[in-house]
């Protein structure tokens, strides 16, 4: 039996690791589907993690964590959980393949995914036009014009960086402001071919056997619809936080969540139930940091072993 | 130790002609990439005389990214007999590619 296990590889999960086993746990599996890093793999550019005085990119940020977070004995396996539960002071792992494991305590690090926008043709055109990750595809519309959507910190920061490589970047915002950092938005209004279209809703994905071709945009004051032609479109509108597995048979959840999904925790990373930990994006008020999360990681961690102690 | 094929326009169709083949289309700056990168390895070696493990670097193969319509990574193509018969878009985990490669092989 484990005496630790850690569902997710990002930041948060990592960092519990590492806290986990030099604080002096034994037995310790990171659940990771693939290589650690989590969804800060996918951001262009870092400057606010202290101590780190380049601009780096998420991908070169998490380069030495896993190697750095695993020297004390943390185990990582390639799987994923797809539901816990517990009984008699014991959880349950179900596993992807059917199989289960058993642990004395848990910590869910599971962060989220990206918010789907919920407009006609994005799943039709998902990976076909369709992204969520402009480091990953902005390569492929080299010199063309794309469409972001979205008005907050990711939506504008990965805007300026697809401007670097688009020819012009057009930047959808249901509102007249941003909400991003004004760091960040000063940085946008500086850079000459990112045109702004506020007000707006993307009202419909349009495109054919090759893919995405175009966008049906709504304005929200006039109700006009308007079309532009552009064969790329990157969606932030926020995200979705990853809680699946803390669902039970018969619908309700493991542990209290608040409305938006979000395991509710107290300032220990406590969960409502015993031994149960929460870190990183999943929880209540996270405020989706790299080093926010680390930090809960770190937090939880350690309540867990004052907990198996 | 079996390992994944390294694919380019030269070897991609005697490679894929025959057989059930995964094609991984990635690129060194895509963080879910990476992510899957340690998984693919696996599948090279429990796959090895059953299916053809591949890896696509669409930074180097652009030719190869046009044809198969990628515009997303990571995009991962399954073939059988050199014809494209599933694919897909994003980082998915071992579990997910066994199964489809069970189904074609």
């Amino acid at each position: 039996m484990l005496d630790l296990a850690i569902i997710g590889g990002g930041p948060a999960g990592l960092t519990a690791g590492l806290y986990a086993t030099r604080g002096g746990l034994k037995e310790v599996t990171m659940f990771e589907k693939g290589f650690p890093g989590g969804q800060i793999t996918q951001s262009s550019e870092i400057e606010n993690y202290p101590g780190q005085k380049e601009v780096v990119t998420g991908m070169d940020l998490m380069q030495d964590w896993p190697e750095q977070c695993q020297r004390f004995g943390l185990k990582h396996e390639m799987n994923e959980i797809t539901k816990i539960t517990k009984s008699n002071n014991i959880f349950e792992l179900t596993l992807i393949d059917g199989s289960k494991q058993e642990a004395k305590a848990v910590i869910i690090a599971t962060g989220s995914v990206p918010k789907k926008a919920n407009v006609n043709g994005e799943d039709t055109y998902f990976g076909k036009g369709v992204s969520t990750c402009a480091t990953c595809d902005g390569f492929f519309y080299k010199d063309k014009e794309v469409a972001v959507l979205g008005g907050g910190d990711t939506a504008i920061e990965e805007a300026v960086y697809l401007s670097k490589i688009c020819s012009k970047v057009h930047v959808i915002h249901r509102r007249e402001t941003f909400r991003a950092a004004p760091n960040t938005i000063e940085h946008m209004k500086n850079t000459p071919n990112i045109e702004l279209i506020l007000s707006s809703s993307v009202d419909e994905i349009l495109g054919d056997s090759s893919g995405m071709t175009g966008l049906n945009i709504k304005n929200n004051i006039t109700n006009n619809v308007t079309s532009l032609d552009v064969p790329g479109i990157f969606v932030f509108v926020g995200r979705d936080v990853l809680n699946e597995s803390l669902k039970q048979d018969d619908g309700s959840y493991l542990c209290d969540l608040n409305n938006n999904g979000e395991v509710i925790v107290d300032l220990s990373m406590k969960t409502s139930l015993a031994g149960l930990f929460a870190a990183g994006d999943i929880r209540i008020e996270a405020p989706k940091q790299v080093v926010c999360a680390a930090g809960d990681g770190a937090t939880a961690a350690l309540s867990a072993i004052e907990y198996l102690n | 130790m079996g390992k994944y094929i390294e694919l380019t326009n030269d070897n991609f169709d005697a490679t894929t002609k025959e057989g059930v083949s995964l094609v991984d289309f990635w690129a060194p700056w895509c963080g879910p990439c990476r992510m899957i990168a340690p998984v693919i390895d696996e599948l090279a070696e429990a796959y090895e005389g059953k299916a053809n493990i591949c890896k696509v670097n669409t930074d180097e193969q652009q030719d190869l990214a046009v044809k198969f319509g990628v515009r997303s990574i990571p995009t991962i193509v399954f073939l059988k007999d050199g014809e494209k018969v599933d694919e897909m878009v994003g980082a998915a985990s071992k579990q997910q590619f066994e199964e489809k490669l069970n189904s074609l092989i």
